[in-house]
């Protein structure tokens, strides 16, 4: 009976064989596939009970995991609350991390980034717990404040960036939320306040600064619009003759394209292109549309970053400008409104290339990356120049042109005592039974830029009257330019 | 110079035994305390007493073993041990994450069936000499294993647990009396085949190479196939009946060295799991939750499996560290998963261990059947043998998705007593048949013969 015997043994031997194969599928060669399966709770709760890293502003953590004895470990606060939660986002059991830098950083916070695989081995072999990294942002505390508390009840957006690289200083997006409850452990809360923030109809989880519906830009489109007209030559300069009628007549159209106050802008139906962006004259620029046509906008658009896909590490929407389209629809585009819509950042970006010699800055959040005892692993990137959008020269004229915008005409609000301001208004049309939205964008100081601004505030411009919108939305910005360069 | 030529004594290897024991009992307090240590960040408060006692049980059994049965293996017995303290490593960490503790908790319970079944181990090699002794109870075998088989589904006492009735409860205990079946089956099986052997295997007539049997020999093995259609149909248990079949077919094989009863046998259990699967949905569940663990439908149904695949993911190559891990979020991760739950927290290199640890422990009888004498004792061994390798590769290949799932327990580490008790006997019986395969004289009690296969041979007419 042996043979038997011994043959029986090499089927329990393949029978041994098959699940030694099959453990080492699941243990190693599928592992990592298994992991990362949405519906494993294991790897939601490891991500629990590891130390999150800290989100840093000016020092200070906006974001942070504390610990506490339950069974998830560490919970996660954000001290400042509503002021920052499009920026962080929230960190919540069941719903996840869907927004902000708690989904754009998720790897840098939990640790399991490839620039921390170093850090992790370490971790490994000393036995100690690993920690996600502490991200140090751009952003200027005290402007973030006063864009906020300017904005007040309003809806809407503000973004300040540094015009010289990029680096983002303020990004507000109005209404805001609080994220403690959304990350709370009591699972009750945190559904509760999932619940009453998705069905709000506001949507403040929407970062209005980077994406959402986007914005007609309006009126503060018209500097892009002189952008191109200085670059293809079709003007010489600040000075040069522009048509300036009460209302454009519109080819293809039964329609005319009026100003806002239905008057000329100048002397007998001219203007000069300074004073044509001062009064935010309409027809001026909605002449320069028709002669250099939607192509040529659109290109001049693109080269200020429309259409460009941006992570600053969160994704902001392009900025869109319809293609082929007819002379009308070109005179519409040229004053912001048709189908351009934009993002109150492609917005700051303007203003920070007209400060920055043409140059546009990819704009970014992050400043360094660090450990939890705060060690640099890796410092602010090397500011890094998307393109130049206009050259030098233009973007010195267009410079003057702003400032004068604010010095003598529609944007007197913003003016700052001592210091040379740019900058432009807008009244934007989205909805003709609303109030338009209300737009500002600048920089300063003018000689020497620090700060380039974009507000938006929605629904309060008022209709028919550039300098109702610039009420609202100039302040706002003056004060944030006035939190960065008195720093 | 005057030369004497001494008897060639085989050594006992009692001393290589005690060795390996201590090197078990060593793991498994190691085990323990790396436990306590990273869930309570202390060493356990009773170390002395109960790692006293498991030292004095493992102790009485070797001190046995050198008394009454000095030539057993000396492999079995550490590795069961071994086995046995990882298990009970395991379900302690469990009871520690559930909040159980001292004598609520499984982990006692546990140790109390240990204790009962190193009495059992202890009373089976004392109060049988010669484990031929039982071929005398060959029939009374059969009659008990068929009683216990069916016991679950006797109204009143039996107990349908998940889709399965392999439970009895009598008062405050329950049982699976499955699990003793299987060795009554084994001895009934061994003595039956011994007596019956030579008609099954050089009768017939030859078609296409092979020599099928006679359809009047084909009696026993739709006995044993309609015994395990009767466990599918009403116990609705597919482990089990592929287990008793699957015994049945290999001990046939290797009573009459027929490849033809393995095909004969492969093709009638065929038959049943198709008509299982187009029965009952259960099983179709079963197979269609193996062929798909991680569809959103199936997560809904049940994510027992996908569970215990996302636990030994987590553990990766080294694993979480006992104590460490989340075994308790896969239910019945101390009986039917405790694989997982071991594999999770000591990584594959944990698993392939433990892999290992039986994969010797079958070496090791298959050793035995190999050496011992007796064709009764051959059959016996190779059938407790398998039934251990086989029952091993149905969970264990369950829960990694080699197979569909099906409720068994795994051998000597789960928790529950009917399992540890009868893999102990299992063992016990093993150590028994060693000690007589490497015994350097047959020393026969008297009453038995000295060939028992020669006088077998007679007896086919006897019956």
């Amino acid at each position: 009976m042996n043979t038997p015997i011994r043959r029986l043994s090499v089927l329990i031997a393949a029978l041994f064989g098959a699940l030694l194969v099959a453990s080492t599928i699941i243990q190693f060669a599928q592992a990592q596939s298994l992991n990362v399966m949405a519906a494993n709770k294991r790897t939601l709760l490891d991500n629990y009970s590891r130390e999150r890293g800290s989100i840093l502003v000016g020092g200070q953590a906006i974001a942070k995991s504390v610990p506490v004895d339950d069974q998830f470990a560490w919970l996660r606060t954000y001290p400042e609350g509503r002021l920052y939660s499009q920026i962080t986002g929230f960190y919540g059991y069941s719903v996840g991390n869907p927004f902000g830098l708690e989904n754009a950083a998720d790897d840098l916070l939990s640790g399991k980034a490839d620039q921390l695989f170093v850090r992790r081995v370490t971790d490994l072999l000393t036995g100690r717990d690993t920690v996600g990294a502490t991200i140090e942002l751009t952003l200027n505390a005290k402007a973030q404040k006063v864009a906020s508390e300017g904005l007040g009840k309003n809806r809407g957006a503000v973004v300040a960036l540094d015009p010289r690289t990029g680096a983002i200083l303020a990004m507000v997006s109005h209404p805001q939320y609080d994220p403690n409850p959304l990350s709370s452990h009591d699972l009750a809360k945190s559904e509760a306040a999932w619940k009453k923030l998705s069905n709000d109809k506001a949507k403040p989880f929407i970062n209005r600064a980077i994406t959402g519906d986007l914005y007609p830009p309006g009126s503060v489109f018209k500097v892009v619009t002189a952008a191109a007209a200085l670059e293809q030559g079709l003007v010489a300069d600040e000075n040069s003759e522009v048509p300036g009628p009460a209302e454009l007549d519109l080819p293809l159209t039964e329609t005319n394209l009026p100003n806002e106050d239905r008057r000329a802008c100048g002397p007998g139906n001219k203007t000069t292109l300074i004073h044509a962006l001062e009064i935010s004259c309409n027809t001026a620029f909605g002449s320069l549309g028709l002669e250099l046509g939607g192509e040529q906008l659109r290109a001049q658009a693109a080269k200020f970053g429309f259409g460009d896909s941006i992570q600053i590490p969160m994704r902001v929407a392009p900025s869109t400008m319809p293609a082929e389209i007819n002379a009308p629809q070109a005179a519409q585009s040229a004053i912001g409104q048709y189908e351009v819509r934009t993002t109150p950042l492609q917005m700051a970006m303007i203003a920070g290339a007209i400060a920055n010699q043409g140059r546009v800055m990819t704009p970014y959040l992050i400043q360094s990356i660090r450990t939890a005892d705060l060690d640099v692993i890796e410092s602010a990137p090397d500011p890094e120049e998307l393109s130049q959008a206009v050259s030098a020269r233009t973007a010195d004229i267009l410079k003057k042109m702003m400032v004068s915008v604010v010095d003598n005409g529609s944007g007197r609000r913003a003016q700052i005592p001592g210091v040379a301001v740019g900058g432009k208004t807008g009244t934007a049309q989205h909805d003709l039974k609303k109030n338009p939205h209300a737009w500002f964008i600048s920089f300063a100081p003018a000689d020497d830029p620090q700060v380039a601004v974009a507000v938006v505030v929605e629904e309060s411009g008022v209709t028919g009257n550039e300098v109702g919108g610039a009420r609202v939305a100039a302040p706002i910005a003056k004060d944030v330019m006035e939190a960065v360069i008195n720093r | 110079m005057r030369t004497t030529v001494e008897p060639l004594t085989p050594r006992t290897r009692r001393g290589v035994e005690l060795v390996l024991l201590v090197v078990a009992i060593a793991i498994v307090l190691l085990a323990w305390v790396t436990v306590d240590l990273n869930r309570n960040g202390t060493v356990p408060a009773n170390i002395i007493p109960v790692a006293g006692g498991f030292v004095v049980l493992a102790m009485i059994v070797h001190l046995v073993l050198r008394w009454k049965a000095p030539y057993a293996d000396p492999v079995l017995l550490p590795i069961t041990t071994a086995l046995n303290g990882l298990g009970l490593v395991m379900i302690h960490r469990l009871d520690l994450a559930a909040g159980r503790l001292g004598a609520d908790g499984s982990a006692n319970q546990q140790i109390i069936w240990t204790t009962i079944a190193v009495a059992l181990t202890v009373a089976v090699i004392w109060a049988l000499p010669d484990h031929r002794l039982l071929r005398r109870y060959t029939y009374v075998s059969l009659a008990v294993g068929f009683i216990l088989l069916l016991l679950p589904l006797l109204p009143g006492i039996g107990r349908e647990v998940n889709g399965s009735r392999i439970w009895i409860a009598v008062g405050p205990f329950s049982f699976q009396p499955g699990e003793f079946a299987k060795i009554a089956l084994a001895i009934f099986f061994a003595g039956y085949l011994v007596q019956t052997r030579d008609v099954l295997s050089l009768a017939g007539k030859r078609i296409l190479g092979f020599t099928f049997p006679r359809g009047r020999d084909l009696g026993p093995i739709l006995v044993a196939w309609v015994l395990a259609l009767l466990i599918l149909v009403f116990e609705k248990d597919l482990g089990s009946a592929l287990l008793f079949f699957g015994v049945f077919v290999a001990m046939l094989y290797v009573a009459t060295e027929r490849v033809s009863w393995i095909a004969i046998g492969l093709l009638l259990f065929g038959v049943a799991v198709a008509f299982a699967l187009s029965a009952f949905a259960h099983f179709q569940k079963r197979v269609d939750l193996w062929l798909e663990p991680f569809s959103q439908e199936n997560l809904e149904r049940s994510n027992q499996l996908a569970n215990g695949l996302w636990g030994m993911a987590s553990g990766g190559l080294t694993g979480t560290g006992l104590g460490a891990g989340r075994p308790w979020l896969t239910s019945f991760a101390e009986s039917d998963f405790i694989f997982s739950s071991l594999a999770e927290e000591l990584g594959l290199f944990g698993s392939v261990a433990i892999l290992m640890l039986y994969l010797v422990f079958v070496q090791r009888g298959i050793r035995t059947a190999l050496g011992v004498r007796d064709g009764f004792g051959k059959l016996l061994a190779i059938g407790l043998t398998f039934s251990v390798a086989f029952q091993l590769f149905i969970v264990i290949g369950g829960v990694t998705r080699v197979i569909p799932l099906t409720g068994l327990t795994t051998p000597f580490l789960s928790l529950g007593g009917s399992s540890l008790l009868a893999n102990w006997i299992i063992m016990s019986l093993l150590l028994r048949i060693s000690d007589q395969a490497r015994r350097p004289v047959p020393a026969l009690p008297v009453g038995v013969d000295a060939d028992p296969v020669a006088a077998e041979a007679t007896q086919v007419v006897q019956l």
